[in-house]
């Protein structure tokens, strides 16, 4: 991971967003990553993202673990702080974060080898936590930045790039997420920019722990005939089983759904998300019936994307501890000190 | 029957129970009798890992000269468990007396001629006046502390006070506590001569003192330096430190108008997690501490490393127990001190600081804060089971209104907004200390965060020179933090010596009684108890101005004595070893024994 500052170039005609940025002000330093890896499209698409809700830089906090996905935080966004952790340890970190800083927009940035393999249990607690944060997965079934092996998600009978078959039941993300009562679970493929960037950002507007397994093909070593997370194999197999669009909070729905084809999510924060349905039986706010359409279509070898479960009223993590709404890292040591007359009272039960 | 000595105010009591029987309450209101009639006590606690069912043993050392250290002595037993009377019987001092339940015969070869074995049928009188089989258990308990009462001396007035002050709400069980207790007083009265020579005498009220172990105190200390998150993951013996964290948050840190907390504790899924949630909430700005012992210490490694090279300030404590491995979790010792020192991979080192006793625990999780944040570094407070689970009798905690926490070099907006460019890992200042932001505050002093190398500026580097250069840094810091942990505390022998004795930890209360017996039979030694690693110029100067220096430390592998080896000039041979590792606590007579023999063997070769 070499450090490239990215040129700074003022190109005319370029948009600024609602409190006055250009989408360049979101960017991060030069990817160092393949030339072609998905993980630099779900870069772009978090930028974009950040850019149209228009969050300030500097109340972002992106964090990540260890593995070529989490290198990428350093790509988006360089007026915010970031935590490049140790490997598999993210959610840890960011549990602390917003436990310190309730009001920050929290990122994590993850891979299949960082949460579905040493991460596995701080990846299941995020969830059961339901951590207020956007934690996305960069999902490609390979170990990268060690040269090929297969990880925790490859599928059975993927192949590698040098023949190995893989025999041993891949983990999935979303189904185990799902099955662990999280909130918000969505999945996308890092080729399909707009529905990415509608989830990304409906996952940062939802309270709570928003999981995103993006499918995002590793171009040196998972790219091949015999993988199931290449580009061709994606694309080939992906399900949309809804078009997924975000509302930001006070503006009108103008897009027209035909009745019974949209369902419409109204989140928190006042933002919806309006989900135009390819399929009339699914429903995303039903977790048994998920489960049991996800499997239905991974039994048809089929890829479904979109936002696949929302509970937008489970409790988040300070919700359930009760904790202050003014971050506790901004009040005064005035506010938390009991003071020399507290102490000596309390003392009198010690004698 | 036999000879005995004359103990006023001067004696270990110790009483054996099975765990979960409700003892731990009648134990507390002896020891907290004794404590009001002036006399210093302490209590430990040698307890099973275990919930219901095994053997328990509490012992009570009153001592009219404020030694708080155990003692290997027992002068009163009381043998309530069956289970573990030969043992009880075998360890009471010559001249001492040992009570026992008579309601069932015991057999004729647990019989000692030079004990007094006084028995009193406590089951069968409790049996009589109470008719709940559950109460029967738990007023059999109380009546001994009747029975203690008649033959210590202790003032029933005092009981009396207790029980109605423990049980202020539930004014029925002050009626049945005292019945049982007068069940158990006026059979000993009835039936022996009491007192004993071996009793208590009222000689004052110990004003200003209080009675606390290093668990609370140390919670009470997290509270008072500001601390906001607490993550952890429940171990013994440090489990009580966030619960007594979370008993002094609800009662100072919950808004008396919405019951919002100031405060967030996280039960984390491991030590691992526990680790990465208090850097996390230090890198926010809040402070955030763990609490856990030697085997959460080896799964925080990872953390403690990146916490190091990262420089983000954090607070661990390792309340240590028996290692190695899982060892003996309800048993003491002083075994991590390595461990903690160079904690994680690669060249890293760690400041430690090492309370005495619960009054210390109190004052260094504050202390504790103020140099991490100071020296953005894992900082340890190094407790033990002894310090952190027993009840420790220490002058009342003071609290300075005027004090501030000192949140070290951290930029404010303004700050960032008056420099050209922000750099994380440059000094400035020729401390080795760096400057740092928080983030939600200023977009022109966010930095990325990472174990990976780095150079001064906070980029990612893997050149040779740029590498070096803050590792070096670290070093300066780290001569920095010499100078601002605790001192080491100079006690001077009543007369001019070349000996010296080095000790730390819970160590000390036997170390300053070991010193006046010492003393009685003619051997004065200096005492240096060190209160912090790294080793500050008072150390080297201790070493240096002393030909043999006794090194006093609860492990097997002298790793104190190591870490002078290490850390300071010292000539190795003059380093001797005293070590007590069998998980009890620290008896003076261990370390007089010890010196004893050494000098012995000293002048005759």
């Amino acid at each position: 991971m070499t450090y490239i500052a990215k040129p700074k170039i003022d190109l005319p005609g370029q948009q600024r967003n609602a409190i006055g940025l250009l989408k360049r002000d979101y960017e991060g330093s030069l990817s160092t990553l393949c030339a072609g890896c998905g993980h630099d499209s779900i870069t772009a698409a978090i930028v974009q993202a950040l850019w149209e809700m228009a969050i300030e830089p500097h109340k972002l906090i992106k964090l990540s673990g260890i593995g070529c996905s989490s290198k990428t935080p350093a790509y988006f966004v360089h007026g915010a702080h970031g935590f490049n952790s140790v490997h598999g340890r993210m959610p840890s970190v960011a549990a602390g974060a917003h436990a310190g800083h309730r009001d920050l927009v929290c990122i994590g940035v993850s891979g299949d080898g960082d949460s579905l393999s040493i991460g596995f249990g701080q990846f299941g607690h995020a969830i059961r936590r339901n951590l207020n944060m956007l934690y996305l997965i960069e999902n490609n079934g390979v170990y990268g930045l060690t040269k090929g092996q297969f990880s925790a998600s490859a599928d059975p009978g993927s192949k590698a790039k040098k023949g190995e078959v893989n025999h041993m039941q891949s983990i999935n993300p979303v189904a185990t997420a799902i099955a662990m009562g999280a909130s918000f679970v969505g999945r996308s493929f890092s080729g399909d920019r707009q529905q990415l960037v509608a989830l990304i950002k409906a996952g940062i507007a939802h309270k709570g722990a928003a999981l995103l397994d993006v499918i995002s093909p590793c171009v040196t070593f998972n790219d091949h005939a015999g993988s199931t997370k290449s580009y061709a194999y994606t694309r080939e197999h992906l399900h949309h089983i809804s078009e997924t669009g975000f509302v930001p909070p006070a503006t009108e729905i103008t897009a027209e759904y035909a009745a019974g084809d949209s369902v419409r999510v109204t989140m928190h924060d006042g933002s919806s998300i309006v989900l135009k349905k390819a399929d009339p039986d699914y429903d995303p706010t039903n977790r048994s019936k998920t489960l049991r359409y996800l499997e239905k279509h991974r039994d048809k070898g089929e890829i479904a994307t979109g936002l696949l479960f929302i509970d937008d009223d489970l409790p988040d993590m300070h919700t359930i501890a009760g904790t202050s709404k003014k971050p506790l890292r901004d009040f005064a040591y005035a506010e938390l000190n009991p003071g020399s007359a507290a102490l000596e009272k309390l003392q009198r039960s010690m004698r | 029957m036999p000879a005995t000595q004359s103990r006023v105010n001067d004696f270990v009591l110790k009483i054996a129970t099975v765990n979960g029987t409700g003892s731990a309450s009648a134990n507390s209101l002896v020891m907290k009798a004794l404590f009001r009639m002036g006399i210093p006590v302490t209590g430990k606690n040698l307890f099973p890992s275990n919930i219901q069912g095994l053997p328990t043993w509490y012992e009570i050392r009153a001592n009219k000269d404020g030694f708080m250290s155990r003692s290997r002595r027992v002068d009163l037993t009381v043998a309530m468990n069956a289970q573990t009377y030969s043992k009880d019987l075998k360890e009471v001092s010559p001249g001492g007396f040992l009570v026992y339940d008579s309601t069932w015969p015991r057999s004729h070869t647990l019989a000692r001629d030079d004990i007094t074995i006084l028995g009193v049928p406590l089951s069968k009188l409790c049996n009589e006046h109470f008719s709940v089989a559950r109460v029967r258990i738990l007023m059999k308990n109380v009546a001994y502390v009747g029975v203690l009462a008649a033959l210590l001396d202790i003032d029933l007035e005092v009981v009396q006070a207790l029980l109605e002050e423990t049980f202020a709400a539930k004014p029925k069980l002050v009626e049945s506590n005292l019945e049982a207790i007068m069940l158990g007083y006026n059979y000993a009265t009835e039936n022996f001569t009491c007192p004993l020579p071996v009793r208590a005498q009222k000689m004052g009220d110990n004003a200003g003192k209080i009675l606390i172990d290093g668990n609370a105190a140390a919670g009470l200390g997290f509270v008072y330096a500001g601390a906001t998150v607490g993550a952890w993951y429940p171990i013994t013996p440090s489990t009580s430190l966030m619960d007594n964290f979370k008993i002094f948050c609800e009662m100072f840190r919950t808004d008396e108008a919405t019951g919002e907390k100031k405060y967030c504790i996280v039960q984390a899924e491991d030590e691992l997690a526990a680790a990465g949630m208090v850097l996390g909430a230090n890198w926010v700005g809040a402070r955030a501490f763990t609490p856990t012992s030697g085997p959460g210490i080896s799964l925080m490694s990872e953390f403690i490393g990146f916490a190091y090279y990262a420089e983000i300030p954090s607070v661990f404590v390792d309340v240590q127990r028996v290692g190695p491995s899982t060892g003996m979790p309800t048993r003491t010792q002083q075994c991590d001190v390595l461990l903690c020192a160079y904690a994680s991979h690669g060249d890293t080192r760690h400041p430690l600081l090492l309370p005495a006793d619960p009054s210390d625990c109190f004052q260094m999780a504050v202390q504790a804060f103020d140099l991490a944040e100071r020296l953005q570094t894992p900082v340890f407070m190094l407790t033990d089971l002894d310090i952190g689970m027993n009840d420790w009798m220490v002058p009342e905690l003071k609290w300075d209104d005027s004090y501030r926490p000192d949140r070290g070099k951290v930029l404010s907006s303004d700050e960032v907004d008056a420099l050209d460019k922000f750099v994380r890992y440059t000094d400035f200042d020729g401390d080795g200390i760096p400057y740092r932001t928080l983030p939600g505050v200023n977009p022109k002093g966010a930095y990325f965060v990472r174990g990976s190398g780095h150079n001064r500026q906070g980029g990612y580097t893997e050149d040779s020179l740029e590498y070096q250069d803050v590792m070096d840094r670290l070093l300066v810091k780290w001569e920095t933090a010499k100078t601002l942990v605790p001192k080491a505390v100079l006690t001077p022998a009543g007369k001019k010596t070349r000996l010296g004795i080095i000790a730390y930890g819970s160590s000390h209360a036997a170390v300053v009684e070991a010193s006046v017996r010492l003393a009685e039979h003619g051997i004065h030694a200096d005492y240096l108890r060190l209160r912090a690693f790294p080793f500050g110029v008072e150390v080297e100067e201790f070493l240096a101005s002393h030909d043999t220096i006794f090194v006093v430390e609860q492990n097997r592998d002298a790793q104190m004595k190591s870490l002078l080896m290490l850390e300071t000039q010292i000539n190795a041979s003059k380093l001797v070893s005293i070590l007590h590792y069998n998980g009890m606590p620290l008896p003076s007579d261990c370390i007089v024994d010890a010196i004893g023999k050494h000098i012995a063997s000293e002048v005759a070769a």
